[in-house]
């Protein structure tokens, strides 16, 4: 395994630790299907919330936000409805999350958290 | 998260529009949003500013950020925003007190390295920003002196970005590094300093024709040269400017802004006090005479030279459309360039010199000979003038080839710029005093009506020009034009009013034929 992917992993490890904690529910994680992955589906009161993680060492390279674009909300919100149709479940109301994680030199993650993104 | 606000300003022509920009930071992805009618170098400048702030080791704010130029409808152009956005960025980010900007005139382009950059406008630009009581403008460097010009406004000027956030912040004020030396002049030929190395005197055997020049300085009225090469159209023409009296401090000012927003401006030159110079060459185009270009309208040559004189060479040359073009600022003195969203005016009151050579081969003179032209090419040949522009030309010399021996005899008689000057600066005094509480300074100016009824020339000076106009020489615009001539022949002789010998003087110049 890389040294990226093992970060991304700790990451999404830490992110659901941290909607855990903000009383999210989670009910999947690393879905996959034809059009891509999400990172974690999860429910928020009586809303449905598609999260994706975005985990950076360093802002070298732009920081962990700034790397999701339009392209990447506009699918992260078509395969929302995708995991809703392969689940036959339906919600009033969904919400595309991004969390940004910096990696800090103790070992811990910075997390930031943007609600409704798409 | 929050909201600020400063202010920048427009240009429109040559007037500026104060412009509030404003910035909100919210949550969100990051993201700049740039509204209200930017264009390409304005929505560029998001890049920019974003590299100066973080190299200005300032945060560039994590959310998504709206900034807003208002009033929308305007369409605004130029990087003279960039310093406004950023300082609006920082303090919505409370990286700067939130309303330290408020109520301050920001107008500099941004470097990546967050260095202020000059832009061309700022004159105007402080002007509108003070008449809207915004005194305190902030401006780079390379533009501080010619802020410094507006009498009441207080200038910060400053090399960086960061100092100007350190200032903000309730720092010093910003000493800015000491300036460039001087570039070289800008090869556009509206240089009014060359013409110091030049003199009247210069021009030998052409007493007629430097008489001409003299009455035309005096009163500001158009002239025609028509002579073989080497007569000394061109020495003529060139010499114009050294025997004008120097601009007024509201012309100096209104001519300034021209050369401000037009990007001609030395830095460090200071307020332009000498009557500009401009020549363009005779393959210019329209908008290269009188202003436009597509997105940002720039000032044409006729506008460079207001205040002044456009010298068109060769003038047959040019393009029939561009000469007819200046037909409407000969009359107006302005040129209003209209688009679909803005209308943009430019003062443009200049004194034409045209010159040009009696036939293609330039070999005809009054002799006729060695010149193959026929009648009907020389015909076609000055027929390119047009009859309207022509008409609006005030005073026709026929310059006659200069022999050997009236050079050397002329040389006792030729008088100096200075001496000609002076005559010059009299005249004017006259006429200052005479056109008191008008509108108008110089003859040139004044309309038909008014000048039939305000000042009427000696009774019975006008039977010559009753004669010229019975005989059809004369159209009735033409005859106007005779007796404003005749006025500035009487100024310049220090006569309270034209008589019969000023208005034959004005006649035959009107007439062109060479006596």
């Amino acid at each position: 395994m890389h040294a990226k992917d093992v970060l991304g992993r700790d990451g999404e490890q830490a992110a659901v630790k941290y909607l855990e904690s903000c009383g999210f529910r989670i009910l999947d994680r690393n879905w996959r299907c034809a059009d891509g992955e999400i990172d974690i589906v999860a429910v928020e009161r009586h809303t449905f919330v598609v999260c994706e993680v975005k985990t950076r060492s360093g802002t070298r390279y732009g920081t962990p936000l700034e790397a999701v674009g339009t392209a990447k909300r506009r699918r992260l919100r078509r395969l929302a409805v995708c995991w809703l149709n392969a689940h036959g479940i339906r919600f009033d109301q969904i919400r595309i999350d991004v969390l940004g994680l910096l990696h800090e030199g103790t070992g811990g993650f910075t997390i930031e958290h943007v609600r409704g993104v798409g | 998260m929050a909201l600020a606000r400063t202010h920048s300003v427009a240009l429109v022509g040559v007037a500026g529009h104060l412009i509030e920009v404003e910035a909100d930071i919210a949550q969100g992805l990051p993201m700049t949003i740039l509204v209200g009618l930017p264009d390409t170098a304005l929505r560029e400048a998001r890049d920019r500013i974003r590299a100066a702030i973080v190299n200005s080791a300032e945060k560039w704010p994590q959310s998504k950020i709206t900034v807003g130029l208002s009033p929308a409808s305007l369409p605004k152009r130029g990087s003279g925003f960039d310093l406004a956005i950023a300082i609006a960025i920082l303090a919505a980010s409370q990286a700067l007190p939130l309303s330290s900007p408020h109520g301050i005139m920001f107008f500099a382009e941004l470097g990546l390295d967050g260095r202020l950059r000059p832009v061309p406008g700022v004159l105007p630009a402080v002007i509108a920003a003070t008449a809207e009581g915004l005194s305190t403008v902030v401006v780079a460097a390379e533009n501080a002196g010619e802020a410094r010009l507006v009498p009441d406004a207080r200038v910060i000027a400053a090399g960086c970005l960061a100092q100007v956030a350190m200032w903000l912040r309730g720092g010093p004020v910003p000493v800015p590094p000491p300036p460039p030396p001087d570039p070289p002049d800008p090869p556009d030929g509206t240089s009014g300093r060359r013409a110091r190395h030049m003199d009247l005197a210069e021009v030998l055997g052409q007493s007629e024709a430097r008489k001409a020049v003299e009455i035309c300085a005096a009163g500001g009225h158009n002239l025609s040269l028509l002579g073989p090469p080497g007569a000394g159209k061109t020495m003529l023409a060139e010499r114009l400017p050294t025997i004008l009296p120097g601009l007024e401090p509201a012309a100096a000012l209104e001519v300034t802004s021209i050369h401000s927003v037009a990007g001609t401006l030395r830095p460090g030159a200071g307020l332009l006090t000498e009557p500009p110079f401009c020549a363009p060459h005779h393959t210019a185009s329209k908008a290269a005479i009188v202003g436009g270009g597509s997105g940002i309208i720039r000032p044409g040559a006729a506008s460079l030279a207001h205040r002044g004189v456009l010298f068109l060479d060769e003038a047959p040359e040019f393009d029939r459309d561009v000469l007819d073009a200046l037909r409407q600022p000969l009359e107006a003195g302005e040129v209003v360039i209209a688009r679909s969203a803005m209308c943009a005016r430019f003062p443009a009151r200049f004194t034409l010199v045209l010159a040009a050579n009696p036939c293609p081969c330039a070999k005809w003179s009054s002799g006729g000979a060695g010149c193959g032209c026929s009648p009907a090419t020389r015909r076609r040949y000055l027929g390119r003038l047009s009859g309207p522009l022509l008409d609006r030309v005030d005073v026709k010399v026929q310059l006659q080839p200069v022999s050997r021996r009236e050079m050397l005899y002329d040389r006792g008689f030729t008088e100096t710029s200075a001496v000609v000057a002076q005559r010059v600066a009299g005249a004017r005094e006259h006429m200052t005093r005479r056109l008191d509480g008008t509108p108008w300074r110089l003859n040139a100016e004044i309309p038909g009506a008014e000048l039939r009824r305000s000042f009427p020339p000696e009774s019975g000076a006008l039977r010559s020009l009753d004669r010229a106009m019975e005989l059809g020489q004369v159209s009735a615009r033409g005859a106007d034009k005779i007796v404003r001539v005749a006025w500035s022949v009487a100024d310049l002789s220090g006569k309270s009013r034209p008589g019969s010998d000023e208005v034959s003087v004005a006649i035959a110049l009107w007439l062109g034929v060479p006596r």
